[in-house]
């Protein structure tokens, strides 16, 4: 035994007097650090109760609980997270994958209470010392991206090959493609909540991912007999509040739509007893214009036994959703799939009908119940001057009447007045067939009513786009047409609106050009209803107005779609439908 | 003492070694300060000579292996370091890398370097305060409080870089959770510089102590043929002259850049045992240093698939590291769900508490229990997943 081991311990005695490396706690208790992983904080505000960190809680802490004073609304669950702290594992998986961004963690390690049950609570909600605490762990979205994840790329036609015909611009998801998109889903359902048919859509987008697009049909028609239009040009609704888009890019909900029915030649095979007829109930009903509103209530009310007829003036069905969209965008052949759903369904369609006043008034005789699915057919009176020259024609009736056959010559070169979807399907469509197109707007491009997508694609196929143009005339000039416009800068409205576009200067521009649209709107025609029913019907801009029934409150007349005010696209037209065959099933209950 | 191959379990039969007439029976534990995590050890003794030791494990058993099967592939990440509480980033250091494996996922060079460096600190952290905590064990409580003391320092780094002190759920499959926080490697470097300078008071208290060298010198002997036998692996063999080390053997994410040689002694007893942790210890600085020094820029983690219906193609792996006890592997089984079929937990903890322990105590001095188990570092959450 070496007598330094012996003494050498001792030694330790120095630290004695050395500063002690203890913290007395709670007196001078450490803070958190920086990211520390202490209580959780939420920004209600911002959260929308997706419940995805209560998805993915592996202890089962979190609760998603409605909140008083806090409604469910579009893109909004109504729901908030509640933790239960006996059950927190401090990992904040919660808060890495939040898809807002709301949640997050103080760096607060302690807190004492003598009531236990204060240990569940809802942050945001429930006041708590910590919730403006500056520290503690956040969301790092750009180094982990667990709160969103970037869209399957749609694979679509070059825009300098596409401009030559009228193909379809979007070539649709392979299987391996549809599976990888359906799969970024993360169910939370507040789609639903933005798609004004109210489609079963995360059990679809499930159906797809687990590779059985048939289930994801059958879920279609359960709210949605026209999915092989929806699929395509649907306005997306339910994408504009998908959870995944705050921090990644909204699922591409419609082109799994389009997936599903892609993969089936008929739809009827796999509707199976979806599409069939009712058991016949001995009543009937009138519909009055077979487009989407029409057809989706014919579907729902035959499906139901009533015996169903639909008029409709042109030549085929569709309405406006399949006469005036161009094939590039909805192309010929789903029109017969679908088709055959509604012939087989049992909906008799009565084409090339006009419905005079007096049928109409006959048909509500006859008929248990009618329901005025008309839409809008007029072009909206839009006058300048030179607005009626021989070159200047409305747009709509451009689309309407199949300028895929090339039998409407626009001429070498176009300009289009309007914003809308209706603009850039015209401009579109005289890019395909030739023509340099200038598109004349009033207001900047972020004003334009029409779908991102339409006014992203138009601008890649070289249409010229002049926005904050103000019209001015419209002259002859050898041969063909000179159009004057002027300068418009935006001034903002001083009732706090959108802002307006108001004349720059006194100078003057013009283009020459063979032919001008205007696609300034569309208005309805009311001349078949008869003078006693208009003069008992509500109107509001010319439209009809209904009950969340659709019934229009005058003896057995329900109305939908465009004819009724509204956002006037074809899902809201199809939810009209929906609705008003359950209101008239009701009705004649 | 004896040669301890004579003293085995064979020679005396059951009946004898635990003869009511003869023998005291105790039990050791589950709730003992000198016992590593709950486990306990029922002990017959004749005056103070163990004649023989039955090892009860169980106290701590969670399920964490079937837990593992009734959760999503991200939700075991927090769950799996819960299995070691002193050292849980070498949970999940197996378990990221074995869903990597299993799923393709290639992380980027700089979340590799941030792995080991975090490793590296868990060693560090565990081997400070195994080596005070050995003191502790006969009666030297200022050598665990020292070894505690510094282990602290580590774990405001893990505060600070993981957001948390002790389960730091921070190696995630696909990479880490969070880059280093502004001027965290300066951090590093001053908590190392503070554990070098505390060092040589260590050495002193410790190693260079008359008690502890009496009670560790030629105490709890584990003779070189005993590695293979037994299947003994880390420090415990490595202090019997065993070269194993699984960060040499099968290199994980850097370690195949990092300059080193494994540590071994020769002595085979709890001596040697605590000087391999003491050496270990300057290894590990060492090793953070070359880390430290070397770390390349970049992202530090990829994306990972929806979690909710994250499935991990079908197969199986098993991925090891080396924990501050030994080898510490993985088996993960996938059948492409979106859970586990079946982990499987190998920690080296069941063959060094359990039948080396029973073997050992047997001729050993009662007093010299807990010395022995603690110089073996077990981990009692392991061997009961």
């Amino acid at each position: 035994m070496k007598f330094t081991s012996l003494v050498s311990p001792f030694l330790a005695w120095s630290r004695a007097a050395k500063k002690a490396d203890t913290i007395p706690y709670p007196d001078r208790a450490n803070p958190g650090a920086d990211r520390y992983r202490g209580f959780h904080i939420n920004d209600t505000e911002k959260c929308i109760g997706c419940g995805r960190c209560a998805e993915i809680c592996e202890s089962v802490t979190i609760d998603m609980i409605p909140i008083e004073g806090l409604e469910t609304t579009r893109g909004d669950s109504g729901l908030r997270p509640r933790f239960d702290y006996g059950r927190c594992c401090w990992c904040a998986l919660c808060v890495d994958v939040c898809s807002t961004g709301s949640l997050r963690m103080s760096n607060t390690y302690s807190w004492t209470t003598e009531n236990a049950d204060t240990c569940r609570f809802t942050p945001g909600h429930d006041e708590k010392e910590w919730d403006s605490a500056p520290k503690g762990w956040r969301q790092d979205n750009d180094l982990l991206g667990w709160a969103g994840s970037p869209r399957e790329e749609m694979p679509v036609v070059l825009p300098d090959v596409r401009v030559n015909d009228f193909g379809e611009v979007v070539e649709g998801y392979s299987v391996e493609q549809a599976i990888e998109e359906a799969s970024r889903c993360i169910q939370c359902g507040l789609c639903v909540t933005a798609c004004p048919a109210h489609m079963h859509i995360p059990d679809y987008i499930r159906a797809i991912a687990d590779g059985d697009p048939a289930e994801a049909v059958r879920l279609f028609f359960d709210n949605n007999p026209l999915p092989e239009l929806c699929g395509k040009v649907c306005t997306r609704e339910c994408e504009s509040v998908c959870a995944v888009g705050y921090q990644g890019e909204a699922i591409a909900i419609r082109w799994l739509k389009r997936f599903a029915c892609e993969q089936f030649d008929s739809l009827t095979d796999v509707l199976k007893t979806a599409s069939m007829p009712g058991k016949p109930n001995g009543k009937k009903v009138a519909i009055i214009g077979a487009g989407p509103a029409g057809l989706a209530a014919a579907y729902y009310l035959a499906r139901s036994g009533f015996e169903t007829h639909v008029y409709d003036m042109r030549k085929e069905a569709g309405g406006v959703a399949w006469g005036a969209i161009p094939e590039y965008r909805l192309p010929a052949e789903g029109y017969d799939k679908q088709m055959e759903v509604f012939r087989k369904t049992g909906v008799r369609l009565h084409l090339k009908r006009y419905i005079s006043s007096g049928m109409l008034k006959a048909f509500a005789r006859n008929h248990d119940a009618v329901f005025i699915a008309a839409g809008l057919q007029d072009s909206s009176d839009f006058s300048f001057p030179g607005s009626d020259l021989p070159g200047v024609k409305p747009a709509f009736e451009f689309l309407m009447n199949t300028p895929e056959n090339g039998k409407q010559p626009v001429g070498e070169s176009v300009i289009v007045m309007g914003g809308g979807n209706v603009a850039m399907d015209t401009a579109r469509t005289c890019r395909r067939l030739g023509a340099d197109v200038v598109i004349s707007y009033r207001r900047r491009i972020e004003d334009m009513p029409a779908d991102q997508e339409e006014i992203d694609e138009a601008i890649e196929e070289n249409v010229d786009m002049r926005t904050q143009t103000i019209p001015l005339r419209v002259e002859t000039a050898d041969g063909g047409l000179r159009y004057f416009y002027a300068e418009a800068e935006m001034v903002p409205s001083p009732d706090g609106g959108r802002p307006k576009p108001v004349r720059k200067d006194d100078e003057e521009h013009s283009i020459v050009a063979d032919t001008l649209f205007l696609a300034i709107g569309q208005a309805s025609d009311l001349k078949f209803l008869p003078k006693e029913l208009s003069d008992q019907l509500e109107m509001k801009w010319g439209r009809i107005v209904v009950d969340e029934n659709q019934f229009t409150g005058v003896e057995n007349y329900f109305a939908g779609g465009d004819i009724t005010p509204g956002v006037g696209d074809a899902i809201t037209a199809i939810a009209d439908g929906l609705r008003a065959a359950k209101g008239i099933r009701d009705f004649l209950r | 003492m004896g040669d301890p191959d004579v003293r085995g379990g064979g020679v005396m039969s059951f009946d004898e070694a635990t003869d009511p007439l003869k023998t005291t029976h105790l039990f050791f534990g589950p709730q003992h300060p000198g016992v590593t995590g709950n486990m306990s050890i029922e002990m017959w003794f004749d005056g103070d000579e163990i004649t023989k030791a039955v090892t009860h494990v169980g106290y701590l058993h969670r399920s964490f292996e079937k837990l593992m099967e009734r959760r999503l592939w991200i939700q075991n990440f927090p769950l799996v370091c819960r299995i070691c509480v002193p050292e849980p980033d070498i949970n999940e250091e197996c378990y990221a890398l074995a869903v990597e494996e299993l799923d393709g996922i290639l992380i980027p060079e700089r979340a590799k370097w941030i792995r080991t460096l975090v490793l590296e600190l868990a060693r560090l952290g565990v081997n400070l305060m195994a080596f005070g905590g050995q003191a502790g064990t006969i009666g030297l409580g200022t050598g665990a409080m020292w070894g505690i003391t510094l282990r602290d320092f580590i774990l405001d780094l893990f505060e600070e870089l993981t957001g948390a002190r002790i389960y730091h759920i921070y190696i995630t499959p696909g990479g880490v959770r969070r880059d280093f926080p502004e001027g965290f490697s300066k951090r590093v470097l001053h908590v190392l510089e503070t554990i070098e300078e505390r060092l040589p008071e260590f050495d002193r208290l410790i190693l260079n102590n008359s008690i502890f060298l009496k009670r560790t010198v030629d105490v709890g002997v584990i003779p070189p043929e005993w590695i293979a036998e037994y299947g003994l692996v880390g420090p415990v063999a490595r202090a019997s002259g065993g070269v194993r080390d699984v960060r040499k053997d099968a290199p994980y994410e850097v370690y195949r850049e990092l300059d080193f040689e494994v540590v071994t002694e020769s002595g085979a007893d709890i001596y040697s045992r605590a000087l391999i942790r003491r050496r270990e210890i300057d290894l590990s600085i060492s090793l953070i240093r070359q880390i430290l020094d070397r770390m390349p820029e970049g992202p530090v983690a990829v994306p990972l698939p929806n979690f909710t219906e994250w499935r991990v193609p079908p197969g199986e792996v098993y991925t090891r590291v080396e924990s501050s006890r030994g080898e510490y592997g993985y088996y993960v089984v996938s059948d492409g769900s979106l859970k586990p079929r079946r982990i499987h937990v190998r920690g080296p903890s069941y063959v060094h508490a359990v039948p080396l322990l029973e073997r050992m105590l047997v001729g050993a001095n009662i007093a010299d229990v807990s010395n022995i188990m603690v110089s073996l570092t077990t981990c009692p959450p392991e061997i009961e997943r």
